[in-house]
């Protein structure tokens, strides 16, 4: 077989037939042949395409071709961006097609995902660059007809004159619209108007998911690449004491050994002949200067010891609103409860890997990341060289929940290429990712309520510890601002074991706690858990307590919505648990349902209302809210990531469990209809889950949760959990 | 390394790799067939699975030597068009999120058609429940595999 040229893997497998008749070779990295296998993004147009900005450019045969500029990780940004340009473009959405973007923040600024805020940043700049074409459009074919704009119509990609019956495509039109001047401001439709947003279109992925072809980081190959998988130390606080690599370095495949930084890179020429080399490596470790190797008795210790601390250098108030203490003091009733959740690991299925070529001229960098601009940037520093010299190509992402929003995978693999001087390949193991990656912080809260003799709540005291958490508390959220006496206290452990944002950072834990311990209040106030929290909605927004920075009509909106849904409180024979919670700029509550089948507690459905504003797909709305509310329930029942002496104790899936498909219940999801700008659905469907889940399960036993993961438990000893818990 | 002739979709393929290569990576590294997904490479997650003689597989697990003249079908090989009744119904019920476990899905779910061709919930569950999705599609997942059973011809 002789080489073969820069195609695709399809056009290689069809080479490849041809080449080989019946009988194909498969081919081997150790051979001179040359392999490439680029992953299917595109990134560029045909030299026929009219570009009209840098989201869109229209082909002489109608095919419009749509710039995805963020990173694509299942929150279907790289279908509903496009169909937000179409929209306002009016275009035939079958002849739409969706081409990642290469990294570009001069076109495109904001290329994250992350913070559930793609679309909201992007909202208007995409309407606009529809809007914009069109407009550019019409007059072209005002211009060819002698017609007034005002006259004509654009429907499907086609623009029409009614009166005499003439009519053209964009893509005949597109080489005349290029020479009209861009307008400095353009009409953006009446939002009633949308025919697209709003509807279900399919992931523009679709076919090529369900056919396997290579579209992850994992999936890229290069001619001449070698791979590489990285030792790192096992425990956090440890470093490298010395190297024994002679072994490693005599197994086939192997070429290279190097050690930077705490790593020692296994190089060669397949991901399984570096991985069995690895484990061949002989590495003693030592501490790292006087850190201490912390296991999760000590978290215990140090969360118990710092929630008492009166320590003003420790002790860090993040809101005060009248005199909590006094409250408390003369409060009728007064009940305070601890909540603790352990670490997580953000395990995204496709784990971490990325491309890097070193060259004296420029830096490729190719692979999955959900902040690629500050992987670029940092690899420039990392090389001291400037970011214009690097490029960046975008492949679609296996899962992300805020592990790729860190670039230490991307540093690893540009600095072990600028050392062997090769393009390589990182690629980490599940165990890899599990021990060395990046967690949710574990994180102890107690929360204080003061009641009156009417049971209102007339005092509220939050203090949260975390481990390298940052402020755990979010101390604006609600119920800030209904209560005339608050205080919420963050302090945070620093310590050596790495953590990072997950899904929904700091909320993802925070609001199981609030909206269980909120539950818990208003029983203890005699009041419906909903009726409670309207009232202090109600009372925020008629007598407001300092700054209110939630939307209490977006909140009320949705508590209404699933009140509706649920028939809170109308059910027999069911225990419903109630939650709302507001984060990032969207809205949502849950009610769970659990029914007790043969003595045992089975959660059958949880309803889901949630406020993002428009919805612009609604089949990827769905599921958004779905997989977010399947994700709180899983790591709410199952997710704990432990330590002992600084190293993690779950390494895979086999003692580190993942929600599976028996125990999801179903997810009924509704939206509210406000048309308000999209403010976005990433995360918020998550943190209201694990209050919704035990608050039905204090209904329907009577026990009360205050710890994660829910099934490891003492309260929830001795019960027999039903197939769907 | 020793010289391993396979039977993948339909066609001979040959790889020089060590006996103990898991077929994943005589796949992915050496054969070009990356639609079978790395998730775990302990026979956890279901990313990795294949069909062996018309049985789903982990192919993570699968050390190549074990293979022999045993069928192989990958993703890329369940059909000629991607038009399986299982990819169609994947398609049109817009199953995936992120995407990365879902050839794996595809595959198990296939496997179990092919055996049962009308599966009941319960029983999809169950030949589902060793495939995982981190990104939460189950009820999508249910709800495709139902869909393809009724498109079998
Ligand atoms: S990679 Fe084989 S089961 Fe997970
Ligand atoms: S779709 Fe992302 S892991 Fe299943």
């Amino acid at each position: 077989m002789t080489s073969i040229p820069k195609t695709s893997r399809r056009d290689f497998l069809k080479l490849a037939a041809a080449a080989g008749g019946g009988l194909v070779l498969g081919f081997h990295w150790e051979s001179a042949e040359a392999k490439i296998m680029n992953v299917i993004h595109g990134g560029t147009v045909a030299g026929s395409d009219i570009s009209f900005n840098s989201y869109l450019s229209i082909s002489p045969d109608d095919v419009i071709t749509i710039f995805s500029p963020n990173p694509e990780l299942g929150q279907n940004i790289k279908t509903s961006f496009p169909m937000i340009v179409a929209e306002e473009l009016d275009a035939d959405w079958t002849k739409v097609h969706v081409q990642q973007a290469m990294l570009d923040t001069k076109k495109y600024e904001r290329q994250v995902t992350g913070g559930s805020g793609a679309i909201p940043h992007s909202w208007e700049r995409l309407r606009k660059a529809g809007a914009t074409a069109r407009y550019m459009l019409m007059e072209a074919a005002a211009k060819r007809w002698s017609v007034p704009a005002s006259s004509l119509t654009a429907e499907h990609g086609v623009v029409y004159h009614k009166e005499s019956g003439r009519k053209a495509t964009y893509g005949e039109l597109a080489t005349d619209a290029s020479a009209i001047a861009v307008p400095a401001d353009v009409k953006l439709k009446d939002k009633k108007d949308f025919k697209l947003i709003g509807t279900a279109v399919r992931n523009v992925d679709s076919k090529q998911m369900i056919t396997g072809k290579p579209l992850y980081g994992l999936d890229f190959y290069r001619e001449g690449m070698l791979f590489a998988m990285l030792q790192r130390p096992p425990a956090f606080g440890t470093k490298i004491k010395s190297v024994d690599a002679a072994a490693a370095k005599a197994m086939p495949g192997i070429v290279d050994v190097v050690t930077f930084k705490n790593n020692v890179a296994v190089v060669g020429k397949s991901t399984w002949q570096v991985n069995k080399a690895r484990k061949a490596l002989k590495v003693e470790y030592e501490p790292d200067g006087a850190a201490a190797l912390e296991s999760t008795t000590d978290h215990d210790q140090i969360f118990k010891k710092l929630l008492d601390s009166s320590d003003p250098n420790v002790v860090s108030v993040k809101r005060k609103d009248g005199d909590a203490d006094a409250a408390f003091k003369t409060a009728a009733k007064v009940i305070t409860k601890e909540y603790q959740c352990p670490f997580l690991s953000h395990s995204p299925l496709e784990p971490m890997n990325f491309f890097a070529h070193v060259r004296p001229d420029g830096v490729e960098l190719v692979g999955p990341s959900q902040t690629p601009d500050m992987a670029r940037n940092e690899t420039a520093k990392l090389l001291n060289i400037p970011p214009e010299q690097i490029t960046l190509e975008l492949t679609r992402l296996g899962g992300g929940f805020g592990r790729r929003l860190k670039a230490d995978y991307v540093l690893e693999a540009a600095e072990l290429s600028s050392l062997i001087k090769a393009p390589v390949k990182v690629i980490w193991t599940r165990e890899d990712d599990m021990t060395g990656g990046s967690y949710r912080p574990a994180v102890r809260y107690r929360f204080s309520a003061a009641l009156d003799a009417k049971g209102n709540l007339v005092g509220y005291k939050l203090r949260g510890v975390g481990i390298n958490a940052g402020n755990c508390t979010r101390e604006d959220n609600f119920p800030s601002g209904a209560v005339d006496n608050l205080q919420i206290e963050s302090i945070e452990h620093k310590s050596p074991i790495t953590t990072g944002a997950w899904r929904a950072p700091i909320t993802n834990f925070l609001a199981f706690a609030e909206q269980a311990f909120i539950d818990e209040v208003a029983m203890a106030a005699g009041k419906d858990p909903v009726a409670f929290r309207l009232d202090l909605l109600a009372k925020a927004k008629t007598t407001p307590v300092g700054a209110i920075k939630y939307d209490i009509d977006r909140m009320k909106g949705v508590i209404d919505l699933v009140v509706e849904k649920s028939q809170w409180g109308k059910k027999k024979g069911v225990s419903q648990g109630f939650s709302v919670y507001f984060s990032h700029r969207s809205y949502v509550a849950q009610v769970a349902e659990i029914e007790m089948k043969k003595g045992k507690p089975v959660l059958e459905k949880i309803h889901a209302a949630a406020d993002c504003g428009v919805v612009v797909n609604i089949s990827g709305a769905n599921q958004q809210v779905r997989g977010g509310v399947t994700d709180g329930l899983g790591h709410a029942l199952f997710g704990s990531l432990t330590f002992k002496d600084g190293a993690a104790e779950q390494k895979n899936f086999n003692n580190y469990r993942l929600i599976r498909m028996k125990e999801v219940p179903a997810i009924d999801v509704h939206f509210v209809n406000n048309g308000i700008d999209p403010t976005g659905l990433g995360e918020p469907a998550l943190p209201p889950t694990g209050g919704a889940v035990a608050n039905a399960l204090f209904k329907a036993l009577g026990k009360r949760l205050y710890n994660q993961p829910f099934t490891k438990q003492e309260e929830l000893k001795g019960v027999s959990l039903g197939e769907r818990l | 390394m020793a010289n391993y002739k396979l039977q993948i979709n339909g066609r001979t393929l040959e790889a020089d790799v060590d006996a103990d290569t898991p077929l994943l990576w005589v796949l992915r590294d050496h054969l070009g067939l990356v639609g079978t997904k790395f998730g775990c490479g302990i026979a956890q997650c279901g990313a990795c699975t294949v069909h062996v003689d018309g049985k789903a597989m982990r192919s993570c697990s699968l050390p190549v030597s074990a293979v022999g003249a045993k069928k192989v079908t990958t993703i890329e090989g369940l059909s000629e068009l991607g038009d399986h009744p299982v990819q169609q119904a994947w398609d049109e019920v817009d199953v995936a999120q992120c995407g990365y476990c879902q050839a794996g899905q595809i595959m198990t779910a296939a496997a179990l058609l092919a055996q049962n061709p009308k599966p009941t919930n319960e029983q999809i569950e169950n030949a589902m429940h060793g495939n995982i999705c981190r990104c939460g599609t189950y009820h999508r997942i249910l709800e495709a595999v139902a869909l393809a059973s009724t498109k079998l011809k």
